[in-house]
């Protein structure tokens, strides 16, 4: 296992370096003169100038390139141009919005996803399983900032049950300390604040968790079909255990190793997901701070702010393998 | 010489063995064919997809509206027998706009597939064919495009060449390379591998012709179907771009930058939000069950 994780962690630095590479390059690709864009038309010379060497734009590529993987290294990730803050002070509370909501995203993925598939394998044919795979069929061409919109729509417009954006009531808002906010209200005692915190994240919640949930109710049915009609599970009932723990004591310990892997690359998936969820949900979350960057052409924000996700995305998966060769040993060998 | 040679010589196969009943061999395509048409969910995903085709074709006979027409007086009617799916903020029938719309959306859907097949084809059959340290730099450029989650990467490349229906279809075509360039490497690792390509080359063919008569036929079944489900992903992720502004701009009818369009009536007019939405979510669904159903057709080892 250890050699394995090494192995893994090699192929991760070149991979690391190439996206950094496509992140460095973006301000560089884009024609024209990239400081008279940012600025617009009516930016004087000496601004254009000021800006081009402030973003080291005056220098060659490859100074430039070793200058900026120094400064990742050592936590720089340059100064927001709109802010003038440096980006590695104040993407946490981002960070920390986004964490949050897809945390609850792949919670409701999972419970939801994982027993409409047992039931679904378990009851195969009756009219559970049809209508559940049909669902899920929809949840996979779900475009989710339509499905957000419509929630908005239905739950907030029309029944009035949920709040339509932001994550916390603001006449009453969290005190921020780690910016998790479900663990913030949590410390500080304020149950009334903790449950509007649940209330805000679950509109966005179901939104961004539809895809997974419908992909994961579809691995979990198939690997649960298969996995109950090994030798071993008739064995189980031939004993006369009951059928339940049959399905979720024996069944689901095996069924589940595919499950994992889709359940971590869907994790990853969902920070690219989350910039759209979070457009319409007015969620403060690392979406928003790049999409807000992106009408403002603050690039070192837009820069930083994909590299950062990306790292993520890549870490998730890199986590999700090590996983996977520790619950199934025959993938070491490969 | 050869003649009389040929004359003199039994033929090599006996004449009695009768011909090679017709019906009982069919070509794998046909069988496949047989395959799709059992499966009934996959048709319905074939009558959505041919559906929005034929829309998309005869928009000028199908819309009762031209996309571009409005009148501000006419804003925000709820549906009616005149405009059934209402209309606008400045007057301009849903319905019509929807149906030029499926122009768009299967335009950027097919070629920007067309595109990533294309080049990640081209790539992948490179990496795989002459491997060693080509291949390994090719795969390690697939591993990083794959290591941003996709509509982060299409984000990054039109914030730089920015916002237009054109770049957002490139960016699109983009992400998508590295899946096809995977799919066709895996493909001539394992072809190249056979005994009749290297039977192949015994007899002098070059690698232009193996390539076309060997590997491309091989690799023909997992394109399609992973290009079906490509366009269901490409349909959507233009749609994103469109709803995030950076697609397609004004007044072009594209069903992603509709949505964000007339999001902020949602209260006054919830109809111009639900059918843009509803075309999108069909669209898709049509060619994901039609890929489902292609890959269950076209896998061999899906055969019972």
């Amino acid at each position: 296992m250890f050699a394995y994780t090494i192995r893994r962690l090699a192929t991760l630095v070149p991979v690391l370096l190439g996206m950094t590479f496509i992140v460095f390059m973006m301000i560089r690709a884009i024609p024209g003169n990239p400081a008279q864009l940012i600025l617009g038309q009516q930016a004087t010379q000496e601004a254009i100038e000021g800006l081009t060497r402030r973003l080291g734009l005056d220098q060659p590529w490859y100074t430039q390139f070793f200058a900026y993987i120094k400064g990742l290294i050592t936590g720089d990730l340059g100064v927001s141009l709109k802010t003038n803050v440096p980006i590695s002070e104040e993407i946490w509370p981002y960070l920390a919005a986004t964490m949050e909501l897809a945390f609850i995203a792949m919670i409701i993925a999972i419970v939801v996803g994982v027993n409409a598939g047992i039931i679904s394998a378990w009851f195969q044919n009756s009219w559970f399983d049809y209508s559940a795979m049909v669902l899920a069929l929809i949840g996979v061409s779900m475009p989710i900032f339509w499905l957000g919109l419509m929630e908005q729509y239905v739950f907030s417009i029309q029944l009035d049950l949920l709040p339509t954006t932001g994550r916390d009531n603001i006449r009453v808002p969290v005190d921020p300390i780690t910016h998790l906010y479900l663990i913030d209200t949590l410390i500080q005692g304020r149950f009334d604040q903790f449950t509007e915190v649940i209330r805000h994240l679950i509109l966005p919640g179901v939104a961004l968790g539809t895809i997974p949930m419908a992909i994961i109710a579809r691995m979990t049915r198939s690997s649960m079909l298969e996995v109950m009609r090994s030798d071993y599970i008739r064995t189980a009932r031939a004993k006369g255990m009951k059928m339940f723990w049959v399905v979720y004591k024996h069944s689901l310990k095996n069924a589940m190793i595919p499950v994992v892997t889709v359940i971590g690359l869907q994790t990853g998936l969902l920070l690219g997901g989350a910039i759209l969820t979070e457009t319409i949900f007015g969620w403060p979350g690392i979406g928003t701070y790049i999409y807000d960057a992106i009408s403002f052409r603050d690039y070192p924000v837009i820069q930083s702010g994909i590299l950062v996700v990306a790292t993520i995305f890549v870490l998730i998966n890199l986590l999700v393998d090590l996983l996977y060769a520790a619950i199934d040993p025959r993938i070491k060998f490969k | 010489m050869s003649e009389q040679l040929a004359k003199s010589t039994p033929p090599l196969v006996p004449q009695h063995v009768p011909a090679p009943v017709e019906d009982k061999v069919i070509s794998p395509w046909k069988e496949a064919w047989r395959n799709f048409k059992k499966n009934k969910i996959a048709l319905v995903g074939l009558s959505i997809v041919s559906f929005f085709i034929i829309l998309a074709i005869f928009a000028d006979l199908v819309a009762p509206y031209h996309y571009r027409d409005g009148n501000l007086a006419d804003k925000h009617i709820s549906p009616s027998a005149e405009h059934w799916f209402g209309t606008d903020e400045f007057g301009r029938d849903i319905l019509s706009r929807i149906i030029y719309g499926a122009r768009i959306s299967l335009w950027v859907g097919f070629f920007s597939v067309a595109g990533s097949v294309i080049i990640g084809s081209l790539l992948g059959i490179i990496a795989g064919y002459y491997g060693k340290w080509i291949d390994g730099i090719i795969s390690r450029i697939f591993d990083i495009l794959l290591a941003f989650p996709s509509i982060l990467l299409a984000i990054a490349v039109v914030s730089v060449l920015g916002p237009s229906l054109k770049n957002a279809l490139i960016a699109i075509a983009i992400i998508n390379i590295p899946t096809f360039g995977r799919l066709l490497r895996s493909r001539v690792l394992s072809v190249k591998e056979e005994e009749y390509i290297t039977a192949a080359r015994a007899i002098g063919m070059s690698d232009f012709r193996i390539l076309i008569h060997h590997i491309l036929p091989n690799s023909l079944a997992p394109i399609i179907v992973q290009g079906t489900l490509a366009i269901a992903a490409a349909i959507i992720e233009a749609a994103a771009l469109g709803f995030l502004g950076m697609g397609a701009q004004p007044p072009t009818p594209e069903w992603g930058k509709m949505l964000a369009d007339s999001k902020d009536f949602i209260i006054q007019a919830p109809w111009t939000v639900l059918f843009p939405g509803l075309a999108i979510m069909l669209t898709v669904l049509g060619f994901n069950l039609m890929g489902d159903g292609l890959r269950d057709a076209l896998d061999p080892r899906m055969k019972s």
